[in-house]
């Protein structure tokens, strides 16, 4: 009985949650009448699945998600593996040169994108990577990096150096102590690095518009915003139903890998 | 080890589909007709209403059937961000080649070099079916000291006045045609009639006030900015004044407009003019698509024309189709263009879009001048429209984003008096467009 607030507490904070959700799906399901009523209801009076024969009839919403989902996978995967070392590094060693890196990628955080839209896509354009998914991954990994450099140091200086020095102590060399010992204690910050990337990737919209021109490419953010006309008007039917397929892939994936996230690998460890 | 396990497999996975997946190399055209293979040209759309996707895909197949040797890529893009898109691929080298935009974005891609002058190129069917006052809202300088025409008009956009029927009726007041319309006097008049209990007459839609306003504010002749000696300057006197006047009366005097619809967006009133709570709302033309797609059964609406001052005049922009100046097809181009947008191509496009032809041959179509859903009215409308006075003012945008749209809502929001805003519409603005004049 005493912990009856707190359910309380946790059920609304659930409903908050899943409050836009939730208003996605009814809106999805509702006729323009409906959706134009001065007094909406949650449950649609006549629910239809127009909405979703006009979003999937109309637009490649498969082709583009399968595509979204390759570029985050791959954007995410890349940016972890190449933060990960990088991290380690920045929060073990302590130098000059150190300071000077963790500053740069500080100074490169407060860019705004678009100031560097235009060179980066000439650097592109040279590379030949304009109109190519993978040119798509470059310059999400580069824009993720940084952040998620930042959010894995935290996690490599929170494992403790004793127990590095234990299983040296035990004869084991440095790469085999970060392979053993300091690698699966990081678990939940790849994990949570990971999901960032993904996320950052699966929504970004501005990037995939300059870069990607051949319909046969375009990420879901493009085509969702396909339903929207000038000055936020909108074919909000379509567009609610289109985004809610769009949030399939990414609760999948977040369902898959959330159970990763919980931590507590570490307490005890160097209790003594 | 499982997870490590999942990851690189998923690593493999995911960079082999992004990889496999990617599409051929850039650019916006690629091999030429001299190889033998057919020339590829990029048609960057804003279509985003159904019927009007439908209607451009649909040209843009029976051109490909038609023309084996001039393939078109249909590329849809979005209102909203196209600019930003634009600026990016034009300074890259590889904007699409046949751009769809609105006349008041060409004036700086123009100025830029961006854009393909197309004054002594578009052919003479298409030029003399569309009248010289929608050509003027593609006609802009080159940066250079000389003129040129920038893209082809072809669709456009009047204010009318979308109202509940029964109200209207109920009211006793004359319903206006576009030969005879109501004057300023009878538009606030009937919106008094109109406003009963918990109705009002008319709802204002003022979140992006700017346009709307000046638009309408030719009705007197108001056109918000004088240029003498070159040098552009913001402008309100007694001219200007009228239309900001007299829907501040509306709203504040006589009470038959709604305050709180003017924060809202152009769509926004709908559903409480469904619901009978406003009787009339002044609109573009392409709120009539909304209104039919979501009305209740039952509920009667009629179009009417526009309110005229000392004349019926409206300001215009255009939606454009343009040829940018680094497509390596330009010819091929504007072949297309001339046929994406000859007469009757240009009513289906109107038709899907909601919107006005430019093309006198679109126009006296019968889906044109047909009274359902008030065809007939809105294309008369098309007689009143002018260039746009602010079309052409280099540093519109800004003004228009920094002092107009914050001035005109606080004045609506009867927060300031009409002197204090003029007086900042002026002075700030001035001091906006000289830093584009220097």
């Amino acid at each position: 009985m005493r912990r009856f607030p707190q359910y309380v507490a946790l059920a609304a904070y659930v409903v908050f949650l899943a409050f836009p959700l939730l208003w996605l799906l009814s809106t999805a399901l509702k006729t323009p009448q409906e959706m134009a009523l001065a007094d909406p209801t949650w449950i649609p009076r006549e629910p239809t699945l127009a909405n979703f024969a006009d979003a999937f009839g109309e637009q490649d919403l498969v082709g583009a998600a399968a595509r979204s989902l390759g570029v985050a996978l791959a954007a995410s995967l890349i940016t972890v593996l190449i933060s990960l070392p990088a991290a380690y590094a920045m929060a073990r060693y302590r130098g000059l040169v150190n300071k000077i890196a963790i500053g740069w990628v500080l100074v490169s955080q407060v860019f705004p994108f678009i100031l560097i839209i235009i060179p980066l896509f000439m650097i592109l354009r040279d590379l030949d990577l304009v109109n190519t998914l993978p040119g798509l991954v470059v310059v999400h990994v580069t824009f993720t990096l940084p952040f998620a450099l930042w959010m894995l140091q935290g996690y490599v200086r929170a494992v403790p150096p004793e127990l590095e020095e234990a299983a040296a102590v035990d004869g084991a060399t440095r790469l085999r102590s970060i392979a053993s010992v300091v690698a699966p204690l990081l678990a939940p910050g790849v994990v949570a690095t990971l999901l960032f990337a993904f996320i950052s990737s699966w929504n970004e919209f501005m990037f995939a518009l300059v870069i990607l021109q051949n319909p046969d490419v375009m990420t879901l953010p493009l085509t969702l915003v396909r339903f929207t006309g000038p000055e936020g008007v909108a074919r909000l039917g379509p567009l609610a139903a289109a985004s809610l397929m769009a949030t399939i892939p990414s609760l999948i994936f977040f369902a898959i890998i959330q159970r990763r996230l919980k931590s507590g690998l570490m307490a005890g460890a160097v209790k003594g | 080890m499982r997870i490590r396990s999942a990851l690189a497999a998923a690593a493999i996975v995911a960079l082999a589909g992004a990889c496999g997946s990617g599409g051929g190399g850039g650019g916006s055209s690629s091999s030429s007709s001299s190889s033998g293979e057919p020339v590829k040209i990029n048609f960057l759309s804003l279509a985003w209403q159904k019927e009007s996707v439908a209607a451009n895909k649909q040209i843009v197949d029976e051109w490909n059937k038609a023309n084996p040797n001039i393939q078109v890529t249909y590329v849809q893009g979005s209102w909203d961000n196209v600019n930003d898109q634009l600026v990016t691929q034009f300074a890259g080298g590889t904007a699409p080649d046949v751009i769809h935009n609105d006349s008041p974005a060409l004036s700086g891609f123009a100025a830029d070099g961006y854009l393909l002058d197309l004054k002594d190129k578009v052919p003479a069917e298409l030029k003399s079916d569309i009248p010289q006052a929608a050509w003027d809202t593609v006609t802009f300088g080159d940066g250079k000291g000389g003129q040129g025409v920038y893209g082809v008009p072809f669709l456009q956009e009047s204010q009318v006045i979308i109202a509940n029927k029964k109200l209207l009726d109920a009211s006793g007041a004359r319903v206006p045609t576009p030969d005879d319309p109501w004057t300023w006097d009878e538009f606030s008049a009937a919106a008094k009639k109109m406003t009963k209990g918990d109705t009002f007459g008319v709802a204002w839609a003022m979140k992006s006030p700017v346009n709307k306003t000046l638009n309408l504010a030719l009705n007197f002749g108001g056109t918000f900015f004088q240029t003498a000696d070159g040098k552009t300057t913001v402008k309100v006197g007694p001219q200007e004044r009228e239309v900001l006047q007299r829907i501040h009366d509306q709203l504040w005097t006589d009470k038959s407009a709604d305050p709180a619809a003017l924060g809202q967006g152009t769509a926004d009133p709908l559903p409480a003019f469904y619901k009978g709570k406003f009787a009339m709302l002044p609109a573009g033309v392409f709120l009539r698509q909304q209104v039919a797609e979501q009305a209740p059964d039952g509920f009667e609406w009629v179009t009417l024309p526009g309110p005229k001052g000392t004349s019926a005049q409206q300001g215009a922009v255009s939606q454009t189709l343009s040829v940018a100046q680094d497509s390596k097809h330009p010819d091929e181009a504007l072949k297309f263009i001339a046929y994406f947008l000859n007469g009757a191509n240009q009513a289906k496009l109107a038709k899907g879009d909601w919107l006005l032809p430019t093309s006198q041959t679109a126009a006296a179509d019968p889906a044109m001048t047909t009274k359902e859903n008030g065809w007939d009215v809105a294309t008369a409308s098309a007689k009143n429209l002018v260039v746009a006075p602010f079309l052409k003012v280099n540093g519109f945008d800004e003004w228009k984003t920094k002092v107009a749209t914050p001035v005109l809502q606080e004045y609506f929001g009867n927060k300031i008096t009409l002197d204090e805003a003029a007086k900042r519409l002026v002075e700030q603005g001035n001091a906006v467009l000289e830093r584009y004049q220097r």
